[in-house]
């Protein structure tokens, strides 16, 4: 008998293993002194609480605040800009994936530069984006790459794949960014104008998919250094369920430590063959703007100077404006991915910002905060 | 400069809003802006209806854009119990669109012709040069005989159950698995056909549904969402009755796709008296493809013009209408 898609999700699906859960949980949160907050780094976790309804089943005493983790929410409006100019030059295709498509820059969304004429095409796997160069040698395609860890890899194979075919018309803009990173700006601000956070995230849900490519090392000094324990958790209710339980024991038994709940996959290295061909082409860049975040030292990555002939950033410097651009007033997607404010407290949640006309990203990407909200929230 | 984007034909929101602010803005008269899938004219006597057909690819497993513009136009008539008499068939071709091609088109729109009991009797066809269209661009019209009055989506009740003829999102995945190149082990076929065998079979043992709609773009979810808005009522679904195919499941699972939200080229939703659900779920199940055919959920007051899907571990939440182009997720 062949293995179905559906053997391998099923059972972290079932009514009575995530009824279970919820029992013990709610027993083990009867210990806890307060009232904890754990914040979902990753928008994948925040759509499976959401969609699953997960939060109807803990008790108050759990919290959940929303993390940054959303490839397209963190965009700054520059490098969608950037996107934009670069897909309105002659004879360029550009290439990106999913929602990135929807995002609204200052002149628009690169959906607005295709209903324009531009050649935007959205791919599943930047693999895809090789295919489109062979086939298209008249034309530069210029692969708008993004994403966490877990993207990264896939782009350092595209870079490869490239280079082992003498290809010379598939450019990138790069803009992986890197999780730790942004962690620590959330618990150490720099930012005068922000208050602090340190009171408000008490523990970490980390992502299981950064972690099967980064290791579960990367989130070492968080319990070490800054007191705060981390889980890594798949993405299924029942692993979500496992990972607040597994948090809730730790402040019920006065423990805090980096612990993997998805451990079917995640080690503590990582896949070290993924991590070495990033390092071959990619290395940190100084400061990456992040939405509503500001500058953040070493989040984010860039092309290594011997493949700059590669770098659309470089090859089209003349023409991608560098200043900063401020995101729309009445919009809190910066709080909202900061861990400070919920979706329904920003005052054009669903009225002037929708998924259909979208004011902030964190209303755009599927793995937005604000777009689970509005898909899944309000019931009960 | 506002511009046309793709999203604004997806059959959610955003084609909802372009429909309402343009085309109702400026045509809008009582019978329009019923928004039934087929207007009722001459008394009640009349159902007509209008459709265009774009696909990529035209051939795809389980149909092609001639099954499907018969299909389309006739199953909407039968969604206002109208059995399907005439069709009028216009066809804009590309330059070098191959004849042999058209052939087997035409072959198609007689094949399903004949299943609805209806003729064409008027058409037109138009040739384009190349790239003004994506291959064949076909419009049918169609003027059915109302055979039970007062069905409409406005006629939802509380008490009412709600029943899908069969698993839910064929079309879409067999489209976008075709158009995507993803290999798949088990082939998916689309589920196009048409519902008036079906619509009068239920009809003819007495069943008055109180409202019908095929499940085409936008999916369950829009076809849920709008008979609670346009009904004032609450519909409440289990997600684990809805019936979905392992093959649907997975496409939906790679991509990050809702099954209820993939359009249906043969899969309709009917509103029916609490006591005569068990007899439409038996004779849908009796038509071959069908035998999913299942009671979903039923209509409440509890939060009136929403849709709330109930999960198997006693959670709630609201089901929206699908929301710009389909996209996969990230990561």
């Amino acid at each position: 008998m062949s293995l179905q898609l559906k053997d391998l999700y099923d059972k972290f699906r079932d009514p009575a293993t995530i009824k279970a859960l919820a029992k013990l949980i709610g027993e083990e949160a009867k210990k806890l002194e307060r009232p904890i907050n754990v914040m979902e780094v990753c928008g994948g976790h925040t759509h499976t609480i959401m969609k699953y309804g997960l939060k109807q089943l803990l008790p108050e005493s759990i919290e959940f605040i929303h993390g940054p983790g959303c490839p397209v929410c963190i965009m700054p409006k520059e490098r969608i800009d950037h996107a934009y100019i670069l897909a309105q030059q002659p004879d360029v295709i550009l290439v990106t994936l999913g929602d990135m498509i929807k995002v609204p820059g200052s002149k628009g969304s690169l959906q607005d530069a295709r209903s324009k004429g531009a050649d935007v095409r959205f791919v599943y796997s930047p693999l895809d984006a090789l295919k489109i160069a062979v086939e298209n040698p008249d034309k530069t395609v210029i692969f708008f790459a993004i994403g966490f860890e877990t993207t990264t890899p896939m782009t350092a194979a595209l870079m490869d794949q490239a280079i082992e075919r003498g290809l010379k018309n598939l450019l990138f803009h790069i803009n992986h960014v890197t999780v730790p990173e942004v962690m620590k700006e959330l618990i150490d601000s720099r930012d005068v104008h922000v208050d602090s956070y340190n009171n408000r995230i008490d523990a970490f849900i980390g992502p299981s998919h950064v972690s099967v490519i980064a290791g579960a090392k990367i989130y070492e000094p968080f319990p070490r250094a800054y007191h705060r324990p981390v889980v890594v958790s798949g993405f299924e209710p029942v692993d979500v369920m496992e990972g607040v339980l597994m948090l809730v024991k730790q402040f019920s038994e006065k423990r805090c430590e980096l612990e993997v709940q998805y451990r079917r996959s995640v080690t503590y290295e990582g896949n070290l063959k993924a991590q070495a061909m990033i390092n071959k082409y990619f290395e940190k860049r100084g400061l990456f703007k992040w939405r509503g975040l500001g500058n953040i030292p070493d989040s984010a990555l860039k092309l290594r100077d011997e493949y700059a002939k590669f770098d659309a950033e470089k090859r089209y410097a003349d023409i991608l404006p560098k200043e900063e651009i401020e995101d729309h007033k009445l919009c809190i997607c910066g709080d909202i991915l900061r861990g400070m404010a919920k979706p329904t407290e920003c005052q054009v949640f669903s009225t002037a910002c929708k998924p259909s006309s979208p004011l902030g990203s964190c209303m755009v990407s599927s793995e937005g905060a604000c777009a689970a909200y509005y898909k899944y929230g309000g019931v009960m | 400069m506002k511009t046309i984007t793709l999203a604004q034909g997806n059959g959610g929101e955003e084609n909802r809003q372009l429909i309402s602010e343009l085309f109702f803005r400026h045509l809008k008269n009582d019978i329009l802006q019923k928004a039934e899938d087929a207007a009722v004219v001459e008394d009640g006597t009349l159902a007509m209806t209008t459709d265009s057909f774009t696909v990529s690819p035209i051939f795809f497993a389980g149909g092609d854009i001639g099954k499907l513009s018969v299909c389309g136009t006739c199953n909407d008539l039968a969604m206002m119990a109208a059995r399907p008499c005439y069709l009028t068939l216009s066809v804009v071709l590309e330059e070098g669109f191959e004849t042999r091609k058209l052939e087997k088109i035409v072959r198609s729109i007689k094949k399903e012709l004949l299943e609805n009991g209806a003729k064409v009797v008027a058409g037109d066809t138009k040739v384009v040069p190349k790239g003004s269209v994506d291959q064949i661009f076909i419009t049918t019209t169609g003027l059915g005989e109302v055979t039970v009055p007062g069905i409409s989506a406005s006629n939802v009740q509380k008490g009412d159950v709600i029943v899908v003829s069969r698993d839910i999102g064929r079309h879409g995945a067999a489209i976008f698995a075709a158009r995507e190149g993803i290999e798949l082990e088990s082939a998916i076929t689309s589920d196009c056909a048409s519902l008036w065998p079906m619509v009068e079979k239920v009809i003819e043992t007495g069943v008055v549904p109180h409202a019908m709609r095929d499940a085409t773009r936008g999916g369950v979810a829009a076809v849920l969402n709008e008979w609670a808005e346009a009904s004032g009522v609450c519909i409440e679904v289990d997600e684990g009755e809805i019936p979905v195919s392992e093959t649907v499941a997975g496409i939906c699972e790679l991509l990050g796709f809702e099954p209820t939200a993939l359009a249906n080229e043969g899969t309709f939703l009917l509103a029916v008296r609490p006591e005569e659900a068990e007899k439409v779920v038996e004779i849908l199940r009796s038509f071959p493809g069908n035998e999913a055919a299942v009671q979903i959920g039923e209509v409440t007051d509890s939060y009136l013009q929403k849709v709330i899907l109930r999960s198997a571990w006693g959670t709630k939440r609201f089901m929206d209408l699908p929301t710009g182009e389909l996209l996969p997720r990230i990561c």
